[in-house]
C-alpha cells in the first residue's frame, strides 16, 4: 500500500453516493504508466468500469525551477526555461524574454521579432503534429501516426539545430532579440519545408480523421460547458475547442502578430474530437503565418545592440508577460528588487492549469476514456511540475 | 457572346471520399500506410537510417556540446587566452565551472587560471559561458563521443583536457573563428597603433625639448 500524507489511501470519504466503499475499486494509475505522458499519477475510484472519483497527484518531476531562478542571474534562467515544456522550448524562451523585456523596457528590433515568430510557429507545428501521434497512442494505435509525425518533426529539429545549436534545448532568445541571426540559406530551406508541410497534413488527416474507431472513441467524450472552462482558467486549443475565441495572438496581440492575416479556429462541442481537430486547423493557420513571415522578413539587426548580456540589472519593478504557446497561455511574472537576481520568479504554465479540470471531465466515463481525456489536454510533465 | 451553358462539365462520378460505407475511413487510412510502406523501399528521402559508427551524420557548424578553452601559439598552458576573470563561473546556470586565479609569491594576479575545471556531468551545454566571455577564450565543442569508465574523475575536465588550439577552433567553426580572429587582429593593430602613436608623441616631445635646450643660450 502506498502511503502519501497528501492523499490518504484508501480515501476516508466514500465518493460514491450509492455504493459502499467495499464495492468500489481503487486504482492508482501511474506514476509509471505509459498513458500518463510522464510521471503523473491519478488515483481513480471505479464503480465497475465507471469513474466515481479521480484525484491527480503530481510533483514527481519537481525541480525547484522557480526558487533556483531567484538565486541566479536573469540570463542564467534562460536555459532552464527550455526544460519546462521540452517539446517546444523556443516558445518558453520567448515568453521569458518578453517578461524581462517588459520589466526592463527593452526594445526588440523588427527582424528579431520576425525570427521569433518563425521559430515560434515552427514549434507549434512540432507540438501539434506530435500531439496527434501521442493521442493515437493513448487510443491504442501506438506507432504509425506517431512515427509519421516524428518524421516531419525531425526535419524541423534539424533546422533548429542549425539555427540554435541544439535540437531541443535551444536557449535561443535573448533580452532584446535572439542569440544569432539566421544562418545562410536557412530561410530558403525552412520555406521549402513549410511549402511541403500541407501535403503531410493531408496525409495525416487521411490516415486518421475519417477513421471510424477514432470517431467512436473521441466524439462526445470529455466535453465541459464553456463557463466551467473559463472559470477554470483553461486556455489554448482546449478552450477554443469549446467555442471560445480566445487566442492571445488576436485578443491581446504581442510582438508583430497584428501584421499577419490568420484565423482563430474554434470548435463546437469541446469534446476530445474537437480538441483533436483543433490542432490540425491551427497547424494550417500556422503555415499561413509562416509563409507571410518569410515574405515580409526584413533585413536588420537580430538583437538590440543596447541590450546588455553580462551583468544585466533591470530597474525595480514588476512585470507579467504572456504569449500564446502551443498549449495555451504561458506567462512569466517577475518582480525585480534592482539586483542581478529576480526577487520573485513565477510561471503560469498552461499544462498545469489545463489539467485542473481533469476530474470534472472524467466523472461518469469509463477508465479507457480517462486515458484519452488526459491525452487530449496535451500536457508535458516538465511544465506541470517545474 | 458568352454561352455558359455549353461550358458546364459533365456530371462527375461520386468521389471515393463521399462514400459513407462503414469501414471506408479505416481502409483509407490503411491505403496511406500501404503507400508509405512501398515508398520506404525506393524513395531516397525515406531511407533515413545511418549505419553508425561506420557512417556519421554531418553535424551542423552551430552544434554545441561541452565547452573548450582556446590557446594561441604552440604551448597550450602558456598560450591560454583565459584571464581567470570568473565571469563564466558567475553566469553558468548549473554552476559547473570552478576557477582559481594564479598569483605570484607577492600575491599579484598573473591573469591566468591556476585551476579551471568544468564538471561535464553537470554541464547542460547551454553555451552561456561562450557568449559572456569578453576575452574570446571559451567556446562550445562539437565532440560527442565522450563515454568513460570513471563516473567522477574522468568527467571533471581540467584545463589541460579543455585546451584546444586556434586551428581546432577554425576547423570546427570556420565562420565564428574567422570573425574572432579578425576582431582580435583589429584590436591588436589598434593597440599597436596606439602604442606607436604614443611612442612617436613621446619622441616628438623629447626632440622638441632637446631643441629648446639647444636654442636656449647657455648661461
Amino acid at each position: 500500500m502506498i502511503s502519501d500524507p497528501a492523499m490518504p489511501y484508501p480515501p476516508s470519504a466514500n465518493p460514491s453516493p450509492v455504493l459502499d466503499d467495499d464495492q468500489l475499486l481503487h486504482v492508482s494509475l501511474g506514476p509509471q504508466h505509459p498513458s500518463t505522458h510522464g510521471v503523473f499519477r491519478m488515483n481513480v475510484v471505479l464503480d465497475g468500469e465507471t469513474v466515481v472519483s479521480l484525484k491527480p497527484v503530481f510533483g514527481y518531476l519537481h525541480r525547484n525551477h522557480e526558487k533556483i531562478a531567484e538565486g541566479i542571474t536573469y540570463l542564467s534562467s534562460m536555459p532552464f526555461t527550455d526544460r519546462l515544456d521540452y517539446i517546444c522550448p523556443l516558445t518558453n524562451n520567448w515568453a521569458y524574454a518578453r517578461a524581462v523585456e517588459t520589466l526592463a523596457g527593452i526594445e526588440v528590433p523588427e527582424r528579431a521579432e520576425y525570427i521569433r515568430v518563425i521559430t515560434g510557429e515552427l514549434t507549434r507545428l512540432i507540438n501539434h503534429s506530435a500531439f496527434a501521434g501521442f493521442f493515437m497512442g493513448d487510443m491504442g494505435a501506438w506507432g504509425s501516426a506517431l512515427m509519421y509525425a516524428f518524421r516531419e518533426r525531425e526535419l524541423i529539429l534539424d533546422l533548429f539545430e542549425e539555427l540554435t545549436g541544439a535540437r531541443m534545448m535551444s536557449n535561443f532568445m535573448r533580452f532584446g532579440g535572439c542569440r544569432s541571426d539566421l544562418p545562410e540559406g536557412w530561410a530558403a530551406r525552412a520555406k521549402t519545408l513549410i511549402d511541403g508541410f500541407p501535403a503531410f497534413l493531408d496525409e495525416l488527416e487521411k490516415l486518421l480523421t475519417g477513421n471510424e474507431i477514432l470517431l467512436a472513441r473521441t466524439q462526445d467524450i470529455g466535453a465541459l460547458p464553456k463557463e466551467t472552462l473559463i472559470n477554470g482558467g483553461i486556455t489554448g486549443p482546449m478552450l477554443r475547442a469549446a467555442g471560445v475565441p480566445y487566442d492571445l495572438r488576436k485578443s491581446r496581440p504581442y510582438g508583430i502578430y497584428d501584421r499577419f492575416k490568420f484565423r482563430v479556429p474554434i470548435g463546437e462541442k469541446g469534446d476530445c474530437y474537437d480538441r483533436f481537430m483543433m490542432r490540425f486547423l491551427e497547424m494550417r493557420e500556422s503555415i499561413s503565418i509562416l509563409q507571410q513571415a518569410f515574405e515580409q522578413l526584413p533585413e536588420g539587426e537580430y538583437i538590440n545592440p543596447k541590450a546588455k548580456l553580462r551583468s544585466f540589472k533591470p530597474p525595480v519593478g514588476e512585470a507579467y508577460a504572456a504569449i500564446e504557446c502551443p498549449k495555451g497561455e504561458l506567462g512569466f511574472h517577475l518582480i525585480s528588487d534592482g539586483t542581478f537576481n529576480p526577487f520573485r520568479y513565477r510561471i503560469r504554465p498552461p499544462s498545469f492549469i489545463n489539467l485542473t479540470l481533469l476530474e470534472d471531465m472524467c466523472l461518469g466515463l469509463d477508465l479507457a476514456d480517462v486515458v484519452l481525456i488526459l491525452g487530449s489536454v496535451d500536457i508535458v510533465l516538465g511544465e506541470v511540475d517545474r | 457572346m458568352e454561352t455558359p451553358e455549353t461550358n458546364t462539365p459533365p456530371a462527375a462520378p461520386p468521389s471515393l471520399t463521399e462514400w459513407s460505407l462503414p469501414g471506408m475511413g479505416l481502409l483509407k487510412g490503411l491505403a496511406v500506410t500501404g503507400a508509405n510502406m512501398v515508398q520506404s523501399f525506393y524513395r531516397k528521402d525515406r531511407m533515413t537510417t545511418i549505419q553508425y559508427p561506420e557512417q556519421r551524420a554531418p553535424i551542423s557548424p552551430n552544434f554545441r556540446n561541452f565547452p573548450f578553452l582556446v590557446y594561441d601559439g604552440d604551448d597550450a598552458m602558456a598560450g591560454l587566452r583565459c584571464t581567470a576573470c570568473s565571469i563564466c563561473e558567475k553566469e553558468c546556470p548549473p554552476q559547473c565551472i570552478y576557477i582559481v586565479l594564479d598569483r605570484d609569491e607577492n600575491g599579484k594576479s598573473l591573469k591566468r587560471p591556476k585551476v579551471f575545471d568544468i564538471d561535464v556531468s553537470v554541464c547542460m551545454n547551454c553555451g552561456i559561458c561562450a557568449e559572456v566571455c569578453p576575452f574570446d577564450s571559451i567556446y562550445m565543442d562539437g565532440e560527442y563521443e565522450l563515454a568513460t569508465q570513471d563516473r567522477f574523475g574522468d568527467l571533471v575536465f581540467n584545463k589541460q583536457r579543455l585546451a584546444r588550439s586556434t586551428d581546432y577552433h577554425a576547423k570546427l567553426r570556420p565562420v565564428q573563428a574567422a570573425a574572432v580572429a579578425a576582431s582580435r587582429k583589429a584590436a591588436e593593430d589598434k593597440k599597436l597603433a596606439a602604442a606607436a602613436a604614443k611612442e612617436a608623441k613621446a619622441k616628438a616631445a623629447a626632440e622638441a625639448k632637446a631643441k629648446a635646450d639647444q636654442e636656449q643660450p647657455a648661461p
